[in-house]
């Protein structure tokens, strides 16, 4: 017996050296290829401080020089010929018009995200808690809306929103508010059937009226639920590209990606030096968030895949 | 209780009700519609019933375009789906075993998914001209060098996120289950064959649809990467319908019809996922 003991505990204690053996070959293998997986984005922010000659020519490289045949005399000069400052993010901002394209987006996703939360959170409440077939319908409705594609409606929609005068960066959040209504919808749908109706009913007994029930009692139990559809939600209207492309005043009203292919167009060939300044720019803003609510995005997005 | 909320229609259902009509249900409606019709507005349209389904495919200048299309998206789609789906499960194997770090390599796989494909599009775009022109080539000489190359944007993009999915799987899978195959002395593969991957089989197929759909329907990286060069022969499906739409005149309805089977088509996929996911639940 105590030999035995003995035995599996050694067993057990070379399979954890083990272990830790394989581990920490595993972690280095994946050092090198997690660091190789961001490289694009690494070169993109080195580039973006070089001179558009250089860029191009040779984005995997800081000097035309090579260190070691060259000598690090040369290799420097060629440091300090190829890097020119911030002239490519000057040019880039001047360009895109890049800080009122920040704005325009910012602007279209808060409040879009904020209205489809507000919107939708009570909808879905009000769906599940009175039973009647146009509730039954309207649900049935956002489940049917999820499974169809932009393209089918693209044409339609761009021109009615046209004919309502939406687009604007105001009007287009009516625009988000009813796109967006399927998944939101679902979602919270899916959360108020869980919540037990017992605490709502002793809310309105004490007096709350619905919308005093639903705005302190419903509303902070649904927080978790809130947090998820607002990430998904807001993922989505920020990248966004086609939808504020067909439906805003392209003239007057640009959001990042529409901007950045832009960039594009106008000349037929792409300024590589403004490139890279607008991509570091329009990226900086997203890896700043994410490093901030990694946990909820990463639990959002978990959320939203297993339900969607 | 049921009463009194019903009494708050205007304000609970309403905005939400009004907003959808407006942004989803009236557009899709009269999307059907104008499917139907030739037409150049919404407002200037002429009944010519099953006539742009039938251009669609019969002879004419849009033809080839659209049938290359097809297949080309078909063929994506499958590449995808298994690139996406094997790598990140791959690299969710290897985030599970509890090693040092983990956390931050979770952290860079993800990081590409949250920037938009207009955005990544271009990052990859400047690598590979930069790259090919030491070829003297660019990404859109060819269709399947644009094909292969939207092939890695894509899958650096989404690996990341199917990884997630993948991660939260294989944590869900009992301990128990594991140490009693240990037991009994099964091996790494046999683990993986028996337990890991029927065990995973939700997580698989809620995987191996979302990058389904995801495939057929890409737009944006498409449009900034290649913009369906050359000559149109590297345009997926949402592009085509696109450019029928917006790039040729006179072929609106064709473009409204192509839009509307490419509903269906995409439609069926949700339906078929949601057979197999539910049919589970009850077995």
């Amino acid at each position: 017996m105590s030999r035995n003991t003995k035995k599996s505990a050694r067993s057990e204690s070379v399979s954890a050296v083990r272990r830790a053996k394989h581990g920490w070959i595993w972690t280095l293998i994946f050092a090198v290829i997690s660091l190789l997986w961001i490289s694009p984005l690494l070169i993109v922010l080195i580039n973006s401080f070089k001179r558009k000659a250089f860029i191009f020519k040779n984005p995997f490289s800081i000097s035309r020089y090579s260190l070691f045949a060259d000598g690090f005399e040369k290799w420097s000069k060629g440091i300090e010929k190829a890097f020119f400052g911030v002239q490519n993010y000057t040019n880039g901002i001047q360009r895109t018009n890049f800080w009122s394209a920040f704005g325009c987006s910012l602007f279209i996703t808060v409040f879009s995200v904020a209205a489809i939360l507000l919107f939708c959170s009570m909808t879905a409440w009000y769906v599940v808690r009175v039973k009647a077939a146009y509730t039954k319908l309207f649900y049935v409705l956002c489940l049917f809306s999820m499974i169809v594609p932009f393209q089918m409606v693209m044409f339609t929609l761009s021109k009615f929103a046209n004919m309502m005068h939406l687009g604007n960066p105001v009007g287009i959040i009516v625009v988000y508010l009813g796109f967006g209504a399927g998944l939101a919808v679902f979602m919270f749908t899916g959360f108020v059937k869980s919540i037990s109706i017992e605490i709502e009913e002793a809310a309105m007994i004490d007096g709350c009226t619905p919308v005093q029930t639903f705005f302190k009692v419903v509303l902070p139990i649904m927080k978790p639920t809130v947090v998820t559809v607002a990430i998904l939600e807001a993922m989505w209207v920020w990248n966004d590209y086609l939808l504020p492309y067909l439906v805003l005043d392209i003239n007057k009203y640009k959001t990042i990606p529409i901007a950045v292919q832009f960039l594009k167009q106008s000349h037929g060939t792409i300024d590589w030096g403004a490139m890279m300044a607008v991509l570091v720019l329009a990226i900086i803003p997203i890896v700043i968030l994410y490093i901030f609510a990694q946990k909820y995005i990463i639990e959002g997005v978990l959320a939203g895949a297993v339900k969607g | 209780m049921e009463k009194t909320i019903k009494k708050y229609f205007p304000l609970f259902m309403l905005p939400t009700a009004i907003a959808f009509v407006i942004g989803f249900l009236a557009p899709f409606a009269y999307g059907v519609f104008l499917s139907f019709c030739k037409f150049t507005t919404v407002t200037n349209w002429k009944w010519v019933g099953l006539d742009n389904y039938i251009k669609m495919f019969s002879k004419g200048a849009d033809v080839d375009v659209f049938v290359h299309a097809l297949w080309y998206t078909s063929l994506f789609t499958v590449v995808t789906v298994l690139i996406i789906n094997i790598v990140a499960f791959a690299i969710a194997m290897v985030l599970t075993k509890g090693i040092a770090g983990t956390n931050l390599f979770r952290t860079a796989f993800f990081l590409p998914n949250l920037i938009g494909g207009i955005v990544l599009s271009y990052v990859w775009l400047m690598l590979f001209n930069s790259v090919l022109q030491n070829y003297h080539l660019t990404i859109t000489s060819s269709p399947w060098s644009a094909f292969w190359g939207l092939v890695i944007v894509v899958s650096w993009q989404q690996i990341g996120y199917m990884m997630i999915i993948y991660i939260a799987g294989i944590q869900n899978i009992p301990g128990e289950m594991i140490e009693a195959a240990k037991i009994d002395g099964a091996g790494r593969w046999q683990m993986l064959r028996y337990i890991t991957v029927p065990l995973l089989a939700p997580t698989i197929t809620i995987c191996t649809f979302l990058t389904l759909t995801n495939g057929f329907k890409l737009f944006d990286q498409n449009l900034a990467l290649t913009g369906g060069s050359p000559n149109r022969m590297s345009e997926l499906l949402a592009l085509n319908i696109y450019q029928t739409m917006y790039g040729m005149t006179g072929w609106q309805g064709v473009g409204q019809a192509k839009a509307v089977l490419f509903f269906l088509l995409v439609a069926a996929i949700a339906l078929i996922q949601n057979k197999i996911s539910t049919s589970r639940e009850v077995a």
